[in-house]
């Protein structure tokens, strides 16, 4: 008898074969320009099960540029593991070809290029496609998406979010979790999830005064003749990192005991497959799949990585499907006797000059944009740089509203919070008031000006770092390091919180910060009520206009060691 | 089912450490309140499970529920707050079960202590690493 371990790895070996040979295909048709939406999708069927998973899709329903981090670094216990493996490591790790069309994908290098090459990716209508060509082949396959959907575009800003609500609703979604749903206000969410046709899961979501369990922890569903349970975990520090007056009576956490009993509770029930839909980040799941038995899958969300095999831990597949609708996830399953006997996984990339958009789909997004297209098409400058944003310290994109912000705010020192979110723009294009507003949409975008001490800016440095390198992933917010203009830094991510942050030095006159001193700041994204300030995206419009045309230096104001 | 916070407790100690030692008059006051409530007695681990978030929502109401079944009483430290004293629970022999939740005010990031007296007069301990933090920039 071939026990569930053997079978896993059996599987796990054909499924590196598979994968490989993929990779190694591509590179082959895309030298041969070649490059076909059969190809994109083919795929062995397995199994009795098929999941399918989208994530983070921060609003973006037309195809776009996102460059994946240059630096995304890994802390104790998982540094040099994936996701913390960028550029020619990642290459070499999953055996892809430099200058292919997986390389531009799931890489940053030569992204300019190879951005020409290979074309957009994403886009809501070619994601339906290939949702609609799953379902073809597998009829009763379950699509998962796993939150931040309703915020991070100016289609979604202005309908709070029924823009995003009404196209995942024609894709089909069976359930999701959430994170920036919430910055709509707990009116809104709650008006929309009332009108949702499909569970809105949470099993960390509490009533804050009542400690009491707030929205839908999980739902089980059967197909394929099995059980499949599907619980829901939302991001855990809600009202920590955005803002918590927001949905003053909701209390979050990770919850890894309420886990572990929600698991027991739909095992007991008679699931034979139990998924958790994540908002933790990679590696807080990472952490909780090894902690609380009893989890077959996770479809991992938050931290915007996209991994073209699934991590395991123990027996536990942990699934990380990108993000702004650049990539889909298949995963097909066998699940038999109340197990998973072993999988077969693909993560789709939306080539979007390959698959060709669905039209249905198409008219829904383009429906919800024609009010609006005069001002998404307003072309407010132009930019000679690559903008970017990911990575853990810095992008051209948050350089570039650090400029403006100490510009046009008349500041000595710059402040753009790490969000992951944000699409690229190539050097040389147009930026169109949708590219700005693609990197900033959000509910509190108020860009305030105050003063700080010295001290105090090392205690804020010192704080988010300890979200993003605490050697412990529960301690983690999964965001990245505050960006930082006028200011230079040198931080140390192998130190404890206190200790990591040295040689804090104002740019503009080479001195070094005086903790006594206090020096004019400008930010934006406070999660402090009553914020005062125009709105970061009319600063940085203001700033283009001025400017015309943009070009943002290479940053190397931040030192990093310890890494 | 039973899960133990232990794996996030090692590293959160260790870390505690680092960063609280040099509070050596907390930790007097820490000790003192211990050797007040032990008698000085042996203090073991296990059979006490204490639950608290990583990071608190707010600092100034930090959920904390505790449990020891057993025991005949549970005090809970905090161990970084000027005053690190935050209550002891009393059970009684017709307690339905030796637990309690309440809500405690932590200056800044510490490590919270519950210490239970066992029927049969040994003591057991737990205790979590809590952040208090200023608030991030979420993902």
């Amino acid at each position: 008898m071939i026990s569930r371990r053997d079978f896993l790895q059996a599987t796990v070996a054909a499924s590196a074969i598979w994968g490989a040979s993929g990779v190694g295909k591509w590179s082959r048709l895309a030298a041969q320009q070649v490059l076909t939406q059969d190809q994109l999708l083919e795929f062995d069927p397995l199994g009795n099960v098929t999941l399918i998973h989208i994530t983070d899709v921060h609003a973006q329903l037309k195809p776009l540029w996102f460059r994946e981090p240059e630096v995304n670094l890994g802390v104790g216990d998982v540094a040099g593991l994936p996701p913390h493996v960028t550029g020619a490591d990642f290459l070499k790790l999953y055996g892809i070809d430099s200058g292919s069309p997986h390389a531009y994908a799931l890489t940053y290098e030569d992204f300019t290029a190879l951005a020409g090459t290979y074309g957009r990716m994403g886009g809501m209508d070619r994601v339906a496609t290939v949702v609609k060509a799953i379902r073809a082949e597998r009829p009763e396959a379950l699509l998962l998406d796993g939150g931040d959907t309703w915020q991070g575009s100016l289609t979604a800003l202005r309908t709070n979010g029924q823009d995003m609500v009404d196209v995942m609703n024609a894709l089909g979604v069976e359930a999701m979790t959430s994170h920036w749903e919430f910055t709509l206000g707990i009116d809104r969410v709650n008006e929309i999830v009332e009108s949702l046709p499909f569970p809105f899961l949470g099993a960390n979501i509490f009533d804050a005064e009542w400690d009491e369990p707030a929205y839908e922890p999980y739902k089980i569903f059967e197909r394929g003749g099995a059980k499949i349970a599907v619980i829901g975990q939302a991001f855990p520090y809600m009202p920590i990192a955005n803002p918590g007056w927001m949905f003053p009576n909701l209390s979050f956490g990770i919850r890894e005991e309420r886990m572990a009993a929600v698991v027991q509770e739909v095992r007991d029930a008679g699931a034979d497959l139990v998924v958790v839909l994540s908002h933790n980040g990679f590696d807080v799941d990472r952490k909780m799949a090894g902690r609380v038995p009893g989890i077959d899958v996770v479809l991992t969300g938050h931290t915007h990585d996209a991994l073209p095999e699934p991590v395991m831990v123990g027996e536990t597949l942990v699934i990380a499907s990108g993000s702004n609708g650049k990539f889909v996830t298949r995963l097909d399953l066998d699940v038999r006797e109340g197990r998973m006997m072993g999988f077969r996984h693909k993560l789709i990339p939306i080539f979007s000059d390959v698959i060709a958009p669905d039209a249905d789909m198409a008219a829904v997004i383009d429906g919800h944009r024609a009010p609006y297209q005069a001002e998404l098409d307003e072309v407010l400058g132009t930019t000679e740089s690559l903008l970017y944003r990911r990575g853990n310290f810095n992008g051209t994109w948050d350089d570039l509203i650090c400029n403006a912000l100490l510009e046009e705010r008349e500041a000595d020192i710059a402040l753009s919070p790490g969000f992951r979110w944000g699409p690229s723009l190539l050097p040389g294009e147009p930026i169109r008031r949708e590219d700005l507003m693609n990197a900033t949409s959000m509910s509190y975008p108020a860009a305030y000006r105050s003063e700080m001490s010295g001290e105090l800016l090392h205690t804020i440095m010192e704080d988010v770092g300890d979200n993003l390198f605490n050697p412990d992933p529960y301690y983690q917010q999964g965001g990245d390091m505050v960006r930082v203009g006028g200011m230079g830094y040198a931080i140390d991510v192998s130190k404890p919180m206190g200790s990591r942050i040295s040689n804090m030095t104002l740019l503009k006159t080479g001195e070094p910060i005086d903790p006594a001193k206090t020096y004019v700041v400008s930010g934006w994204a406070s999660v402090n009520e009553a914020t005062e300030g125009p709105a970061i995206w009319d600063v940085v419009e203001a700033y283009l206009k001025r400017h015309g045309t943009v070009s943002v230096e290479p940053n190397t104001s931040v030192k990093v060691s310890g890494a | 089912m039973n899960l133990t916070r232990r794996g996030a407790l090692a590293l959160g100690a260790g870390f505690a450490a680092t960063v609280l030692l040099p509070a050596t008059a907390l930790h007097a006051a820490v000790d003192e309140a211990l050797a007040k409530f032990t008698g000085g007695a042996a203090v073991g681990e296990g059979g006490i499970t204490l639950s608290t978030p990583e990071i608190a929502e707010n600092g100034n109401t930090v959920p904390v529920s505790v449990s020891a079944p057993g025991a005949v009483a549970i005090m809970l430290l905090a161990e970084g707050n000027p005053s690190p004293g935050v209550c002891t629970f009393n059970f009684g022999p017709l307690a339905a079960s030796q637990s309690a939740t309440t809500r405690i005010r932590l200056a800044g990031t510490q490590r919270v202590i519950a210490v239970a007296k066992m029927a049969d007069g040994s003591f057991v301990q737990a205790a979590n690493e809590v952040k208090v933090t200023i608030g991030g920039c979420g993902g």
